[in-house]
């Protein structure tokens, strides 16, 4: 499994895939902060940040999970790996962590810059977070510390777990198909269409119709950590996705096996 | 070494491996010989896990492929018919990667070391094997397929674009690894299994056609001696005389060679050697021999008749069932 992660992580940064990821996350999602954020005419709350934020996921992901199996497929060097004395499963989980060790390295790099940045121009962050919570009747130094977490760490765990259910579903349709544009538009697309899932709720007249699509919406159970509420059940809701998307790669492996 | 049992394998309705049961013995070198469609890579794909298989039993140095396939998977080196390899390493990256997939316990840097010496790549080790030729890539191929020592090492077509000193080479590689594993060979080129195997697998539509030493095969289906002839002298006489001779089953005239000579071809006892009585009665006559040759039967033969039977063999028993749906 770790000779697996290790060669796609370090073929990310011998082809230009790598750069071009990190360069394209970095640079929209540092443009996204300083609009939504620092910029005149904002409104200075992070949690616009954190709103649109998950959107270039749904298009920058697709982009590090295309290659994943399609690329094996093409080169037949699949058939390197699966004679190989490691199960499917371990393979399929070594390039889980390989996409997913450049998504969230990329992303904590970006939330340090942008909140590196923001501590510059800004209002000092730390005044900034204590003001807030202090105009939320905040008392204590631990309520402060609670705010902190729920107002900047809540949503950067929710995009990081957002990131890995997201991989999952790029190496999934990465498993099905030898084209490696293929593989992006169409994941590109199902992503898009996990986040908005609900958006059309107001036009449903249905009523479980909407608390399903709801339910599924990745989007909906984003809102929570935006208000300031850890959402267990968002949480493992997002693990969920991410593992039964890779329990369904392991699956296509074994069913061409069987084939 | 490896032991197959009734094996058969189908993908959905189409049937590609029937029944198919053998055993190869350590230390040999098999040649697996078939005709384009015939079963052989997906043999080798089963053999090496790749493909699982509907029926039948496999089992690789005492482990079951179906119940401890990892285990198994590990005594077994395997080239495919295309290299698998990635583009933008280099080959001691590649061969690295490998090393690791496959969980070696040996010396790492020493173990990769032999293996580049062994398959000739020390030269190109650096470089990324996007840039090498095909030749490269095959023994880049072969390389791969060695790491970790396996007790088993199987290759797919492992000639194929390579020039032909390269040939020489890779089959000399071969023999030396039979020395002390066990090598399958697939191959379509009759050459290859003559020069390198000990014995032979002929497959043809998912069916074992012939299992046998390479030398034992030609004699097989080489039951008369043939003989090629040119004799100066009238057509009809001379192929008369022929036929005459003790122990010659056929002679046919195949064409006039110029105003005066026609060459012959004939078929005799394999017992009886033809050429004394044959040249003492050209003699006689006065009808000079101006050439000879002994035609041997040659492996290429042998695997046509053995396919054409197989096939001859399908199509009657075919136009049997359906005589007897129709009836």
């Amino acid at each position: 499994m770790f000779a697996i992660f290790k060669r796609d992580f370090v073929s990310y940064f011998t082809t230009p895939i790598g750069y071009v990821f990190m360069a394209i996350f970095l640079a929209v999602n540092g443009g996204l902060f300083s609009l939504m954020t620092l910029q005149a005419g904002s409104s200075g709350s992070i949690s616009g940040y954190f709103s649109m934020v998950t959107v270039i996921l749904a298009i920058v992901i697709p982009v590090l999970t295309m290659k994943s199996f399609s690329e094996e497929k093409k080169q037949k060097t699949e058939q390197l790996l699966l004679t190989s004395p490691v199960s499917i499963g371990k393979i399929v989980m070594g390039k889980f962590l390989s996409v997913y060790s450049i998504f969230s390295g990329t992303f904590v790099l970006g939330t340090v810059f942008n909140f590196a940045v923001y501590h510059e121009f800004a209002d000092s962050l730390y005044l900034w977070v204590v003001e807030d919570a202090q105009r939320e009747g905040a008392l204590t130094r631990w309520d402060v510390l609670s705010h902190f977490i729920l107002s900047i760490l809540g949503p950067t765990i929710a995009v990081l777990l957002i990131g890995a259910a997201f991989s999952a579903i790029g190496i999934f349709i990465s498993s099905l198909t030898e084209n490696q544009l293929v593989s992006l538009i169409s994941s590109i697309a199902i992503m898009l269409g996990f986040m908005f899932i609900a958006s059309f709720n107001n036009l449903i007249p249905f009523e479980p119709i909407r608390e399903v699509l709801d339910w599924l919406s990745v989007y909906s159970r984003y809102g929570n950590f935006l208000y300031g509420v850890f959402d267990f059940s968002a949480i493992v809701y997002y693990a969920s996705i991410c593992f039964v998307f890779l329990f369904l790669t392991v699956r296509v492996y074994e069913k061409r096996r069987w084939a | 070494m490896i032991k197959i049992q009734n094996l058969t394998k189908s993908f959905g309705s189409n049937i590609v491996l029937n029944d198919v049961s053998f055993e190869i013995g350590k230390g040999e070198i098999v040649g697996f010989l078939g005709p384009n469609g015939a079963g052989k890579s997906t043999t080798m794909n089963i053999l090496t896990g790749f493909l699982s298989f509907t029926e039948g039993k496999v089992t690789v140095d005492g482990l079951d492929m179906f119940d401890f396939p990892n285990e198994a998977k590990r005594s077994i080196g395997y080239l495919p018919e295309n290299p698998p390899l990635y583009p933008e390493m280099t080959v001691t990256e590649y061969l690295n990667f490998v090393y690791e997939l496959k969980g070696c316990t040996l010396n790492k840097k020493k173990h990769i070391e032999e293996i580049l010496e062994v398959v000739k790549l020390t030269d190109v080790k650096k470089r990324v094997i996007g840039h090498l030729s095909k030749g490269y890539r095959q023994r880049i191929g072969i390389g791969q397929a060695l790491i970790g020592n396996p007790k088993v090492i199987i290759l797919d077509e492992p000639t194929v674009g390579l020039d032909p000193r390269q040939v020489v080479e890779i089959r000399n590689l071969i023999r030396t690894l039979g020395l002390n594993h066990t090598v399958i060979l697939s191959t379509h080129i009759l050459q290859e299994v003559q020069a390198v195997c000990d014995r032979v697998i002929v497959i043809n539509r998912g069916k074992i056609v012939a299992d046998k030493r390479t030398e034992d095969l030609a004699s097989a289906v080489e039951g008369n001696r043939r003989l090629a002839i040119k004799v100066c002298g009238p057509e009809k006489e001379v192929t008369q005389a022929l036929r005459s001779l003790p122990g010659v089953y056929s002679a046919e005239c195949l064409g006039n060679l110029d105003s005066d000579s026609y060459s012959f071809v004939l078929e005799s006892d394999a017992a009886i050697d033809i050429r004394k009585p044959l040249f003492s009665m050209l003699a006689r006559n006065g009808w000079p021999l101006i050439g000879a040759e002994a035609s041997n039967v040659n492996l290429e033969d042998v695997f046509l008749a053995l396919i054409n039977n197989t096939n001859t063999a399908n199509a009657k028993k075919k136009r049997g069932s359906k005589k007897r749906n129709a009836n």
